[in-house]
């Protein structure tokens, strides 16, 4: 089977996932009592938003089918969402979700992809080095280093980080992702290097702990793969070392790794929501924070919906990565 | 498998030892889970006997000690004029407002020195329900001594810790039971009978498995409503980690059942007239249990961890129960943290208690995996 068609299948395959997590979230979002019109109300009142006419009630209520049973209001609430349109978030006096995600979401893939990036760039050298210099002085101290960044939670870590920064350092570039002078400007020189300044701490905050994990999995992978016939083969054959070990044990131990993506991803977008909560950056996390704490679940709901369609994407990008490197991948499907 | 024992030089002695006592030995051997499981015992310990470790009651603010900084360096043996003195004591602090900023500034009253006591008396208790008391571990006589410092309505920070790790470390505990169950129900229906149950459950796992476990966590323990009593959230949050993070287990435990299920002891028992659920109970539970331990040993940090994010972010436990996640939630100020730096320390306790379940996880997945022996 070519990767074209392999491709297809698995984008084939995805859709149903989408719809059941859908179902899911909608399950979610019906689980407190009460209908969404008056939460609305309730929350209009609460955030400052005054008091709700009754007749805009009656419209949201019309939009959403509260009346209606469980599967005519999840289709009320689905059946927009591939033109775009995401609902309103009632906790944000009405602002329509689409806005708010086309606000938040290419910060968000890219703290996350920049975080994954980070942990794979520093993880797998190091991985590697402790692998070929076993029991090493080097070896223990990392392992032991990885060890404490896995128990190190993303968020306390952020705090530490917070903490660190304000007795030692200039703290200007901790929390959000540019300075205030640069809200609501268009990206210019400054406001990019002002963003560069402001970048390493929450990509040190999400990326530590997955880098210390696949660290520890290189590190397993690579003794696992030296013990192999086929190095003993390069050696006799009069390969140095360096080329032995990167060439030829390295691209086989990396493949776990990139299948082990699919479950890095939902992690690191777990811990990047709690850093940038903590961070206050501008990204989903927050917003979803928010719209937990004021009690709108169909934003909180739709939000987790759309995490859930990029991890899936993500999968599907980790899938034909691992069908790159490893041939064999395609052929277990059919 | 025979271990050679050593009685003396001449003779020596054979033992059989079993599977159990096997892995036993393997686990010893490495160090660092050994002294995690001390450390985590030690622990577990100190917070089942809150009440008498802790030198004050959890809720007992000391007026006139708000936000007083930890004591635990200023333990001294030798006194300013350098005499020795076999009990360690402290200076009693002092507290006096700072005339520009208004913030208590504590001093060192170099005149009054008081000692540290083991087994004073101090506020009574009932312990677990049914022990009364009013003996603790330490204490000062007539002073006050906070080891970690204090909080802003002046409660000792040491004893809300100690009283927080019950709810911190009983979480992952009570949580992982719910997951066990779960997972273990799932993970052998469908690796044992296979076809289309095992279709539609690896599915459901698939999915669960897709969508961040601390956002689905969020998600429904915002739902928990306001108004229940901290006890009743406690439980609700329990069921909830325990409800979503099964699917690990499961799915790992789908594919040790499945090539059990193909060895020939199975067959066998087969023929003999086994009935399913003798063969699930008797043989193919018996096969498993090891990794079930591993992983749930190793689940339990993640929900450590999960339950202080979510406390530390509001959504979790409520006052008046305390946990370190909750006790973190101060330093979402980033001025108090930069005033009153010691309020970080129950980070502290929650890296150490997941880094020694880590520990012993780790330690137990190589004693269990037969390619390590």
């Amino acid at each position: 089977m070519g990767l074209f068609s392999y491709i297809v299948k698995r984008i084939l395959f995805s859709i149903p996932v989408i719809i059941v997590i859908s179902i899911l979230c909608f399950g979610i979002i019906q689980l407190p009592p009460g209908d969404y019109a008056d939460a609305y109300a309730a929350v209009a009142a609460s955030t400052g938003g005054g008091s709700v006419s009754k007749e805009y009630l009656e419209k949201i209520r019309e939009r959403y089918g509260l009346d209606q049973p469980f599967w005519i209001q999840y289709w009320r609430w689905v059946k927009g969402f591939p033109e775009g349109d995401f609902g309103i978030a009632m906790s944000l006096q009405g602002t329509p979700v689409a806005d708010l995600l086309k606000e938040r979401l290419p910060m968000t893939l890219f703290l996350n992809f920049s975080a994954l990036i980070f942990a794979l760039m520093i993880a797998l050298p190091i991985g590697i080095y402790s692998a070929t210099h076993q029991y090493s002085l080097l070896d223990y101290l990392l392992t032991f280093i990885a060890f404490i960044g896995i128990a190190i939670p993303g968020f306390i870590l952020a705090v530490f980080i917070i903490g660190i920064s304000i007795f030692w350092f200039d703290s200007s570039y901790i929390g959000r992702l540019y300075s205030n002078e640069f809200i609501g400007k268009a990206w210019n020189m400054d406001k990019t290097i002002d963003f560069l300044k402001h970048l390493p701490v929450p990509i040190i905050a999400i990326g530590v702990a997955q880098t210390s994990n696949t660290m520890r999995i290189m590190r397993g992978n690579m003794l696992d793969v030296l013990q192999q016939p086929f190095i003993q083969t390069a050696r006799a054959k009069g390969l140095s070392e360096s080329v032995v070990n990167w060439k030829h044990a390295a691209r086989i131990a990396i493949n776990p790794i990139i299948s082990r993506i699919g479950v890095y991803l939902p992690e690191i977008i777990a811990t990047e929501m709690l850093v940038s909560i903590v961070l206050n950056l501008n990204t989903i996390g927050p917003l979803f924070y928010d719209s937990l704490i004021s009690q709108d679940m169909y934003l909180a709901g739709t939000i987790l919906l759309v995490i859930s369609i990029i991890l899936v994407i993500g999968n599907l990008i980790a899938d034909v990565a691992l069908a790159l490197t490893d041939p064999r991948i395609r052929f277990e499907l059919m | 498998m025979f271990f050679k024992r050593k009685k003396s030089q001449e003779n020596e002695e054979y033992i059989a030892l079993s599977e159990g006592q096997l892995m036993w030995r393997q686990f010893l051997k490495h160090r660092v889970a050994v002294i995690a499981s001390i450390i985590l015992i030690f622990l577990y310990s100190v917070v089942i006997f809150a009440n008498f470790f802790a030198p004050y009651g959890m809720l007992t603010s000391h007026n006139f000690h708000l936000y007083a900084p930890p004591q635990i360096t200023k333990i001294n043996f030798f006194d300013k004029e350098g005499n020795f003195h076999i009990r360690p004591f402290i200076y009693r602090q002092v507290a006096a407002r700072d005339p520009k900023t208004l913030r208590f500034v504590y001093e060192d009253d170099l005149k009054q020195k008081d000692f540290i006591h083991f087994f004073v008396h101090g506020e009574e208790y009932t312990m677990l329900g049914f022990i009364k008391s009013d003996i603790h571990l330490f204490g000062v006589g007539e002073g006050k001594l906070f080891l970690l410092g204090t909080d802003i309505i002046g409660r000792d920070l040491l004893t809300r810790i100690i009283f927080g790790g019950r709810v911190s470390l009983s979480i992952g505990m009570i949580g992982v039971i719910i997951l066990v169950i779960i997972g273990t129900i799932v993970g052998t229906i469908s690796g044992y009978f296979g076809g289309w149950i095992d279709n539609i459950l690896q599915r459901i796992i698939e999915i669960i498995r897709i969508i961040p476990q601390v956002a689905l966590w969020m998600a429904l323990a915002a739902i928990i409503p306001k108004e229940w009593p901290s006890t009743y959230v406690y439980l609700g949050i329990v069921i909830i980690f325990g409800m979503i993070s099964w699917a690990g287990l499961a799915r790992e435990l789908r594919g040790k059942v499945l090539a059990i299920r193909r060895s020939d002891f199975i067959y066998a028992a087969e023929i003999t007239g086994a009935s399913t659920s003798r063969i699930i109970v008797k043989h193919i539970i018996p096969n498993v249990l090891s990794h079930i331990i591993v992983i749930a040993t190793l689940s339990i940090p993640i929900m450590i961890i999960g339950e202080a994010a979510l406390s530390f972010l509001g959504l979790g436990i409520k006052p008046p129960m305390t946990s370190w996640g909750l006790l973190l939630t101060q330093l979402r100020e980033v001025q108090t943290l930069k005033h009153y730096p010691w309020l970080i320390s129950p980070a502290g306790f929650i890296v150490v208690s997941v880094l020694c379940f880590n520990f012993i996880g780790d330690a137990l997945r190589d004693v269990n995996d037969p390619h390590s022996r």
